[in-house]
């Protein structure tokens, strides 16, 4: 089935097969790895990305569902000269990575509650209900809610 | 695994959704949120034939008060009951707490409450709700549509009233009284599990007399229980003070209901980690102290009405 599929701002006519996963389209069609594959069963968020705005599980979702949509995946995040995305230095400064495997699926929920919300910062519930998406077995997961809660200021701090 | 090879049609209207439903050559399956339904393809219990995606059916995607009800179509995704707001007077607040229990934010932003009716898993929040408040399942299929009442919808575990080449349109529940105040507590082992058991509870008051009770027990036996043997027990008390310890007292008439629930409404299914011993405790003591959360949920609303009108 032919569809058009908008990732990170690029556009792609694709032929796939009904039975094909956006998180397998995106990985060995398009070759965009940064979105890793864990349990395909939704429940360890690491395939996780934006489709039109919102946190999705690339793993539960068919690529012909997202005909005519836009995609973001971990790949999208940093700016256009390769700057690192706040998110990703929040990660980096607050060591809320280890091995790694978790992070870009974190990312992207993060990112997408960071775009919904943008006193996400004044919300803890909110920022815990994210962290408690998805599955991280280096960090024990602190790290990672310290990474978002500071972007999250920033955020807020440069759009003041 | 992934999921076996289907022919795939994204129909734009309700019409066109029941024709293709209504190809009895094929095996169909309705795709809608697809949060159990894809990862079922992806073990292959289910291997549709055809899947039916109405994501593209724009009337699906209304919620729209009709009356004294709520009716809900089949595309209005879980995320959309998280403001307490989003649905006036207590029935909003008890979705929106009942609602969080729900998986988390990246697939409430998919699934649907029509598809949890759909699914009929006996943990499902939804379905317990729906049983609790006399809801309403819309369907549409080759002979017309029809409306059922969620007391006859529900047959077993994944098993209802639908027919295979039906389509859920929409749930329709009931908007609760002002006089009401609402309730919904989960337990389950860690965030990423199924609800243990849970309990929703609706108490409607006069004059500081019980006159309406709804209570609904999530995964209490093969399919969504309503607890009318608990909600008999309730009718007519007269509520004191609300005890402010966690344990009820034995002879409370909360903790008397959740021994109810717990002995006659029930008929739990042992699963790993819950026998059905354990099970019977917990809904006593969850029905319990979910009774307490909606009375005080009543009052509480009492009193802000009547700061309102001073």
């Amino acid at each position: 089935m032919k569809i058009t599929l908008t990732v990170n701002g690029a556009e792609h006519a694709l032929d796939v097969e009904p039975r094909r996963l956006l998180a397998d389209v995106l990985r060995d069609d398009l070759r965009l790895t940064g979105t890793h594959l864990g349990c395909e069963h939704g429940i360890c968020g690491a395939c996780t990305v934006l489709m039109d705005g919102e946190a999705v599980r690339a793993c539960l979702v068919l690529a012909v569902q997202c005909d005519g949509s836009s995609v973001r995946t971990v790949e999208g995040l940093t700016g256009p000269d390769g700057e690192p995305h706040p998110l990703q230095r929040a990660f980096s400064a607050e060591h809320a990575l280890q091995c790694g495997f978790c992070t870009p699926g974190f990312l992207m929920a993060a990112a997408g509650a960071l775009e919904a919300d943008p006193d996400l910062a004044d919300n803890p519930e909110a920022i815990a209900a994210v962290v408690g998406s998805n599955i991280c077995r280096c960090t024990g997961y602190e790290p990672i809610r310290r990474a978002i809660t500071r972007a999250a200021q920033e955020q807020r701090e440069t759009t003041v | 695994m992934k999921p076996a090879s289907f022919d795939y049609v994204a129909p734009r209207t309700v019409a066109e959704a029941v024709e293709a439903l209504g190809d009895t050559r094929r095996k169909a399956q309705v795709l809608a949120g697809g949060q159990s339904l894809i990862l079922e393809m992806h073990l292959q219990r289910i291997r549709p034939q055809l899947v039916v995606d109405i994501n593209r059916i724009p009337e699906l995607d209304r919620m729209s008060i009709e009356g004294d009800e709520l009716r809900v179509g089949a595309l209005i995704r879980h995320a959309a009951f998280e403001p307490a707001d989003a649905v006036p007077g207590p029935l909003g607040t008890l979705l929106s707490r009942a609602v969080v229990n729900i998986a988390h934010p990246p697939i409430r932003s998919r699934g649907t409450m029509a598809g949890s009716f759909a699914w009929a898993h006996p943990a499902s929040e939804w379905c317990a709700i729906g049983v609790a408040l006399d809801a309403t399942v819309e369907v549409n299929g080759p002979d017309g549509a029809r409306a059922i009442p969620a007391g006859d919808y529900f047959l077993g575990p994944y098993n209802t009233a639908r027919r295979p080449q039906e389509l859920i349109t929409a749930v329709r529940l009931p908007l609760l009284g002002e006089n009401s105040g609402v309730g919904f507590i989960e337990h389950r082992r860690t965030h990423f599990c199924f609800a243990q058991v849970a309990v929703a509870a609706a108490l409607t008051m006069n004059d500081g007399v019980i006159s309406g009770a709804r209570i609904g027990l999530v995964n209490s036996a093969d399919r969504p229980v309503r607890a009318r043997a608990a909600e008999r027990s309730l009718l007519g008390t007269e509520l004191g003070t609300l005890p402010k310890v966690l344990r009820l007292p034995d002879d409370h008439p909360f903790a008397r209901a959740g021994r109810v629930a717990a002995q006659d409404d029930a008929a739990p299914v042992a699963e790993p980690y819950a026998d059905a011993e354990y099970k019977r405790q917990a809904i006593a003591v969850l029905v319990g102290r979910t009774l307490r959360e909606a009375a005080s949920d009543q009052r509480a609303r009492m009193a802000a009405r009547e700061e309102g009108h001073r």
